[in-house]
């Protein structure tokens, strides 16, 4: 019983931790159209920031509580710094290529941040830790479900991820702004012809992405150590969750981030060695089945 | 009959690298090598792109086939070189045939995205594998070459040999496919399928076969790099791995079978030199290289050398 607890507390955190990077990439696909490889390099960023602003907030011997606004503050500074910076520096002069190239684009943008990564933050692996060996992950303290006990940290990645999603779909379906960007999904260029400032909603859409990706990094940080590479890893199995869930949707990812979530940590309590060619066992069958994804809408055929 | 000119230039290839290798020095004996592996790997990823088609899972087949030549030498005992890359292409050609059953449907973004499941399924499972050596991988060694035994200089001359003639055959073999009534299928597939369909073309046979060739290709171009570099692990099958492919492919265009194999050695030639003078920015190297050729040069750098630039 207490095994089956554990699977289901540890898959809805590990859910939550996807759901927030997951949900990013799906919203760039499906506004821009764009599979963004280098979201995992703007998660890695997330997190290498938040490693330097907590590791000065503790040096300044202020109070360890307020490494949570730094965490905060480093994912704000990397989305507003490199959303605009990718999006009007590179991908505005490719738009309406081909999805394969821009994949490619994504691609080679993945592997120049990776390498800016080791230029400024080296390759040793940092932890976000302060003089005294206290991180925000140990602060909040702990709560206990049938005998077991976990950091209270784990709420808080909870909260993030319901709270940003219920923010997405309002934003999408209950304002103006949403209901715009719905139509930019749906023709681009009709529009554009009505009058909205298509160039803009990227601009914006790119942007919310990136910031989304490195509140994925930043909450990770204080979690695990922070190395170079980590980037890669995390963008393919936030890959496995929009395609499970379906290119573009938002209930797809959280879906989708449930299924990989809750199958990871029920391959991990219970037969450790199919913990990553479970995920991606999903993802081929949920592909074979519905190649679409789950939640997809029908598609006008095109001659 | 015409001699086909491309052929008559491959077979000079050959013979210029087999005449010429005992003369090269080791480094560039080794950067050709890798050169070679990596470009029969990418001759499969532009038979594929020529079919419209683009696989971010390649490496599971790269990978396959090398892994096949490793447990015939572990496991099986038997050490030739010969063997070992027809294993590869034999346990690649099996395994692409019964995936490609499924992937034939698929188009774009989800085939290169059930390509990824497929090739992280099998680095999910080696990772976990220990008689495999998990994620250290093992040892690999060829000890003989079609039956005679060989050491140290011989056996190198005699690997360098062998990579450079299967290559070029698989080069060569591509070539007279891409000719080929069945081989000129694949543009139209990419252009218009719907239309192949109606003149009587099976789509779904000719996308399944282009694949079982790619996946062949990856398998041979995996089990020579077995070979050369004597060590694999699953870093193989690894995305960025697959990544790489798509990238020399891109690089080099598919304007015709000189380019993959000429884009390899660009492709090594920069990382081998990046890699040299800075260590910590090869990646931002290559990072931006392609990016530069796919903003300016569309078509790859075979485009550089064809005026016929719509081919590519």
């Amino acid at each position: 019983m207490s095994q089956f607890v554990a699977v289901l507390v540890d898959g809805i955190v590990y859910s939550s931790w996807l759901f927030i990077i997951a949900v990013g990439l799906t919203l760039i696909y499906g506004v821009m159209k764009i599979l963004n490889i280098a979201h995992g390099s703007l998660y890695a960023l997330g997190a290498f920031a938040a490693v330097s602003l907590s590791t000065w907030w503790f040096a300044q011997g202020y109070p360890p509580m307020g490494s949570f606004a730094m965490l905060g503050l480093a994912a704000v500074l990397v989305g507003l710094v490199s959303g605009p910076v990718i999006e009007r520096g590179l991908l505005r002069f490719l738009y309406g290529k081909d999805e394969v190239v821009l994949v490619l684009v994504t691609y080679a943008l993945f592997l120049i941040l990776e390498d800016f990564i080791k230029l400024v933050w080296g390759v040793d692996p940092l932890f976000v830790q302060g003089p005294n060996g206290e991180t925000p992950y140990g602060l909040l303290g702990n709560f206990e479900i049938a005998g077991l006990t976990y950091p209270n940290y784990n709420l808080l990645l909870i909260a993030v991820a319901v709270i940003s999603g219920l923010a997405l779909a309002w934003a999408l379906n209950r304002t103006r702004s949403g209901k715009l960007l719905l139509a930019v999904i749906h023709d681009r260029e009709i529009s554009a012809a009505l009058g909205i400032n298509v160039g803009l909603t990227y601009f914006v859409t790119f942007t919310i992405g990136a910031f989304l990706a490195a509140v994925g990094g930043a909450l990770t940080a204080p979690t695990v150590s922070v190395v170079t590479g980590m980037g890669a890893e995390v963008i393919v199995m936030a890959f496995a969750v929009v395609v499970i869930g379906g290119l573009g949707s938002l209930q797809g990812a959280a879906l989708g981030a449930l299924i990989v979530g809750l199958v990871r940590a029920a391959a991990v309590h219970y037969q450790p060695e199919v913990e990553l060619f479970s995920v991606y066992f999903v993802m081929a069958v949920v592909l074979i089945l519905r190649p679409k994804g789950l939640f997809s809408g029908a598609e006008v055929r095109k001659i | 009959m015409k001699i086909d000119r491309t052929v008559l230039a491959l077979v000079a290839l050959a013979v210029a690298l087999l005449v010429a290798g005992p003369m090269f020095p080791r480094w560039l004996v080794s950067l050709l090598n890798v050169s070679m592996c990596y470009g029969t790997v990418v001759l499969g990823m532009m038979l594929l792109m020529r079919t419209g088609l683009v696989s971010f899972g390649h490496g599971l087949y790269y990978c396959l086939g090398a892994y096949a030549a490793g447990l015939l030498d572990q496991m099986g005992k038997v050490s030739d070189m010969l063997a070992m890359v027809l294993a590869g292409a034999v346990a690649t050609a099996a395994v692409s045939a019964v995936l490609g059953l499924l992937l034939a449907k698929y188009r774009d973004i989800f085939f290169a995205m059930l390509s990824l499941a497929f090739s992280m399924i099998l680095y999910g499972l080696l990772v976990k594998s220990a008689s495999f050596g998990s994620t250290d991988g093992f040892n690999v060694a060829a000890k003989t070459v079609g039956g005679v035994a060989l050491s140290g200089d011989a056996m190198r001359l005699a690997v360098y040999s062998v990579t450079a003639i299967t290559t070029v055959v698989a080069a060569i073999g591509l070539h007279l496919y891409l000719a080929s009534h069945r081989g000129r299928l694949a543009g139209a597939i990419r252009d218009n399928e719907l239309r192949v369909e109606y003149m009587g073309a099976s789509v779904r046979a000719t996308v399944h076969l282009n694949y079982v060739v790619s996946a062949v290709l990856a398998g041979i171009g995996g089990a020579l790099m077995a070979v050369n570099i004597g060590h694999i692990d699953p870093e193989m099958t690894y995305w960025p791995q697959s990544g790489e492919f798509v990238f020399i492919a891109i690089l080099s265009g598919t304007g015709s079978v000189f380019a993959p194999l000429g884009g390899a050695l660009v492709f090594e030639s920069v990382r081998s030199f990046a890699y040299e003078y800075s260590p910590n920015t090869w990646q931002m190297v290559l990072g931006i290289t392609m990016l530069l050729v796919m903003i300016f040069l569309p078509g790859g750098l075979w485009s550089l050398f064809s005026r016929r630039r719509a081919a590519a």
